[in-house]
């Protein structure tokens, strides 16, 4: 089977029923995606394909046709994206946990709605945080959208 | 049998001693010389390196490590400890290379003991002194290396900053040895002992190794008004590993030959499989072997295989028959017991003054009643439990994230039959704890596959069902209550009748069957008779309900229903009394000056929220106050009920004393409050035929991004101790809460979840 993850190609040997989220952390060793719950409700495992946010947890390997980015393929290694920067700026993380999957669920809304409104983020931003860093999340969203007031 | 009218404060103090007798002493000989002789320091030097106590490490090349022996699970306490360190070092935090060092009973925490004492926080007498001590020696003799109790900072406070300060000391010594001067006429800034007069300076990296040997006394630590770093926000030290997805958590171990596993253990505690097919399991691609797994806490089975995915797969594939509950295995049956357990004597009063019964035999004023209720509850923390395990050359070694790692150390070390000397526990970042991993379960489970893999190391991660269905909740609760309260004036009497099972008891005989203790189980009434009232005839009693279900520390603990049966029930006298709910409160205080605190933040609160203002249609506002983990918090919270509720806006106003980093502080005030606000919003463990019904996050709700309100925060500074933060935002949200919709609709709400009774905006 043929994976493109990162922008690099890969070719693995896998249960075509196993998760993306599987192969990615236990077959590939790229452990930014979490798992969290299995059943796609909590985001934790969000990936990008083609640049649109997917819970990897739910996603058989066999149907990750895409492009698929993770939370290490989004800045080069010496510069962090905007959101990432945002995350900092704005001391989001707690535990941290969840936070390559918010932060991939940010980038993904603020390629499709480059100036979000609080009902867009609220909407678009459904992954759960347990340690309830929600507050910052939407203003580290505003502030990359350079909308910090 | 009647009561014995007893007389107040003295007999409080008598039985608490007692209580104390049985639960600090225990079998354990606490001589002087056990508290005083100093705890080995676990550290050793490398090459080219000083170690100049257990907290700290200078190498030549300039390198200060800093060891945070607590668990970083999003508390953001590495950063803090650090600080503490650079306070007195003369560094920046930044400048800090942090670790969390191996277990050890150096690391021992005597916070935590001694807010476990039973007297209120703001019982300050010899007595009650005496009993914080008695407790803190507790802590240092028992070496309990425990994050916990929102106490890491309070602990912290003096060790951190003296073994900066004694580091301190030492290099300027040996400075002033080096040139011949004396120590007074020497500076420390930036890293570097300075002589102004000269224009000399050392970098600490070259004094490092002759300063490790020179004797100094504990220096003065530096007052609170010359504080360059304390007091500041510091930036979170693991922030970068954070947002780039660093492989920092127990769940993201990667090991040369790693084996994967799962469990999947009886779904009724305790119990055992009475018959057992495997052959789905085994056939499952990737599966190697399953296992079966006999520990404490618990029976099943262990699942090995070459991936996470197909252990999950063979786990599912098992066909078991458990064995039967031996507990309530039924909603209703629990329910039963807990009305059983508070209709028979109380286990403990702990507070008890004046003459209640007298006061409802005739009452002068409105006779309240009202009957409060909550359920068992999970931690859920984001991470699901996971320890990954060796066990070669007699050597066992376990990677997790865990808040008590010497537990696990000595659990591990009796499961696998080899000294806990022979246990090596690496410390990694936690997915969330909120009491959840202090736990040993896990790394118990992890130690058991260990044993059948010829030397691999072998991941082993539960399933989001199996932590859900495996955890040690929160407990159940009934409160009946009753008070007398005349018109405009704090009541005159109020009794509070709580039942729960013991948390204590089941954390113990679980987790730690070595330690000695027993007496009252502070638990069950925390939150509730140590709260800032003044009434003369005043009674809360703990009933202890026989339930074995798993019951563990939640964040928050017994506070976390206890804040909720205390000012909901506050709320209803206050409407009894005609007085609004933030007079009302102020009136039971009287006017005992040690209850400021809890004075000055409500009036803050009430400010902020423009309490005492008219509310537009459809809005109300609540407000609360919990004095808890020695910080005095009080919340208001607006909610709109034009159609289902939404909370729109809550204000906190939080004094623990002395904050240390003022940004984390009130990241922590929110964190706390949607914990709060979230198990009054759906959450709920019930159960049917001894096991758990829920199994996920879609059944276990968590307050998400659309339903969290704008949060305002001031933080005050006038309490005389220094208090936690990690879990002092949680028990006044749900009550707050309550009271918000009570403003706004007339609706009373006494049972948890809130969602069995209203509707909230669903986002």
């Amino acid at each position: 089977m043929r994976l493109n993850v990162n922008g690099q190609n890969y070719e693995i040997d896998a249960d075509p029923q196993m998760p993306l989220l599987w192969v990615l952390r236990d077959l590939m060793n790229i452990k930014g995606p979490k798992f969290g719950c299995g059943v796609a409700a909590c985001g934790a495992c969000t990936v990008l394909m083609d640049g649109l946010p997917i819970r990897s947890c739910s996603y058989p390997v066999e149907q990750a046709s895409g492009r698929i980015t993770t939370i290490e393929g989004i800045s080069d290694g010496a510069t962090l994206h905007r959101v990432q920067e945002a995350w900092i700026e704005h001391n989001v993380p707690q535990c941290g946990y969840c936070q390559s999957g918010q932060i991939l669920a940010a980038v993904a809304l603020l390629d499709e709605v480059p100036q979000p409104t609080d009902a867009d983020i609220d909407t678009a931003m459904t992954n759960l945080c347990r340690c309830g860093t929600y507050p910052r999340i939407k203003a580290a969203i505003k502030a990359a959208a350079g909308m910090e007031s | 049998m009647a009561r014995n009218r007893r007389s107040t404060a003295g007999k409080i103090v008598r039985r608490t001693f007692l209580g104390l007798g049985a639960a600090a002493i225990g079998g354990v000989a606490l001589g002087v010389w056990a508290v005083r002789r100093e705890v080995d320091n676990p550290l050793s030097a490398d090459a080219g390196e000083a170690v100049f106590n257990p907290y700290l490490k200078i190498a030549e090349d300039g390198t200060i490590t800093v060891i945070t022996p607590r668990a970083e699970m999003g508390q953001g306490v590495h950063t803090t400890l650090a600080a503490m360190v650079a306070e007195e070092l003369d560094v920046a935090t930044t400048d800090l290379t942090l670790e969390t060092g191996p277990p050890s009973a150096a690391y021992y925490n005597s916070a935590m003991m001694a807010e476990s004492a039973f007297p209120p926080h703001f019982e300050r007498g010899l007595a009650a002194e005496a009993q914080r001590t008695l407790m803190e020696s507790m802590g240092k003799v028992l070496g309990l290396q425990v994050t916990g109790g929102s106490s890491s900072i309070i602990d912290g406070y003096d060790k951190m900053r003296e073994a900066g300060a004694t580091a301190r000391a030492a290099l300027v010594s040996a400075a002033a040895a080096r040139w011949g001067v004396g120590a007074d006429t020497l500076q420390t800034a930036q890293g570097r002992v300075v002589h102004p007069a000269s224009d000399r300076s050392f970098s600490y990296g070259e004094l490092a190794l002759d300063a490790a040997t020179v004797e100094v006394d504990t220096p003065r630590l530096r007052a609170r008004s010359d504080w360059k770093v304390l007091g500041k926000s510091q930036p979170r030290a693991e922030i970068e590993r954070k947002v780039t997805g660093a492989p920092i958590f127990g769940i993201d171990v990667d090991l040369p030959s790693m084996l994967y596993g799962t469990v999947a253990i009886s779904p009724r505690f305790g119990a055992k499989a009475i018959s057992v097919n495997m052959d789905a399991a085994r056939a499952v691609r990737g599966v190697q072997d399953v296992v079966e797994i006999d520990t404490q806490t618990g029976s099943g089975f262990g699942i090995i295989a070459d991936n996470t995915w197909a252990a999950f797969e063979g786990a599912r594939a098992l066909e078991v028959e458990w064995g039967p509950a031996t507990y309530p295995a039924e909603d209703a049956a629990i329910d039963a017991a807990l009305i059983s357990a508070i209709e028979a004597e109380p286990s403990h009063a702990l507070m008890d003054k004046g003459d209640v019964d007298a006061a409802f035999t005739d009452p002068q004023g409105t006779v309240v009643e009202a009957e409060y209720a909550v359920p068992y509850l999970a931690h859920a923390t984001m991470e699901p439990m996971n320890a990954t395990a060796q066990f070669a050359d007699n050597t066992l070694t376990i990677w997790t994230g865990t808040q008590a790692p010497g537990i696990v150390q000595s659990r591990c070390a009796r499961l696998a039959g080899i000294d806990k000397e022979n246990v090596v526990v690496n410390q990694l970042f936690l997915g969330g704890g909120f009491g959840r991993r202090g736990e040993v379960d896990y790394p118990l489970y992890a130690t058991a596959l260990a044993m059948h893999v010829q030397g691999r190391p072998i991941k082993v991660t539960w399933t989001r069902e199996e932590d859900m269905r495996h955890d040690t909740y929160r407990p159940a609760a009934l409160g009946r209550f009753r008070a007398v309260v005349p018109a405009n004036s704090a009541a005159t009497a109020v009794e509070m009748q709580i039942a729960a099972p013991s948390i204590i008891a089941s954390v113990v005989g679980r987790t730690y069957p070595d330690l000695p203790m027993g007496g009252p189980d502070k638990s069950i009434t925390d939150g509730a008779y140590n709260q800032p009232v003044m009434i003369d005839n005043h009674r809360v009693s703990g009933h202890v309900a026989d339930i074995a279900i798993p019951t563990g520390f939640w964040r928050s603990v017994g506070n976390s229903y206890n804040g909720f049966f205390h000012e909901g029930f506050m709320d209803e006298m206050a409407e009894a009394s005609g007085l609004d709910p933030l007079a009302f409160r102020l009136a039971m205080m009287g006017d005992d000056a040690r209850l400021a605190p809890a004075r000055l933040c409500l009036e803050k609160v009430a400010q902020m929220s423009g309490f005492a203002q008219p509310r537009a249609a459809g809005k109300g506002i609540g407000i609360a106050h919990v004095l808890s983990f020695g910080s005095w918090v009080a919340m208001a919270v607006q909610v709109d009920t034009t159609d289902d509720i939404r909370i729109e806006n809550v204000w906190i106003a939080a004094d623990p004393g002395t904050v240390l980093d003022p940004r984390n502080f009130r990241d922590q005030m929110i964190s706390g409050a949607i914990f709060g606000f979230g198990q009054a919003l759906g959450q709920e463990i019930t159960f049917a035929d001894g096991r758990v019904q829920q199994e996920n996050f879609w059944d276990y709700p968590m307050l998400s991004m659309g339903q969290t309100p704008k949060f305002e925060i001031e933080i005050l500074q006038n309490a005389d101790h220094i208090g936690g933060a990690g879990e002092i935002g949680t028990p006044p949200a749900a009550p707050a809460l309550a009271g918000a919709i009570f403003d706004a609709t007339g609706q009373r709400l006494r049972r948890m979840p809130f969602t069995r009774d209203v509707a909230f905006r669903q986002v």
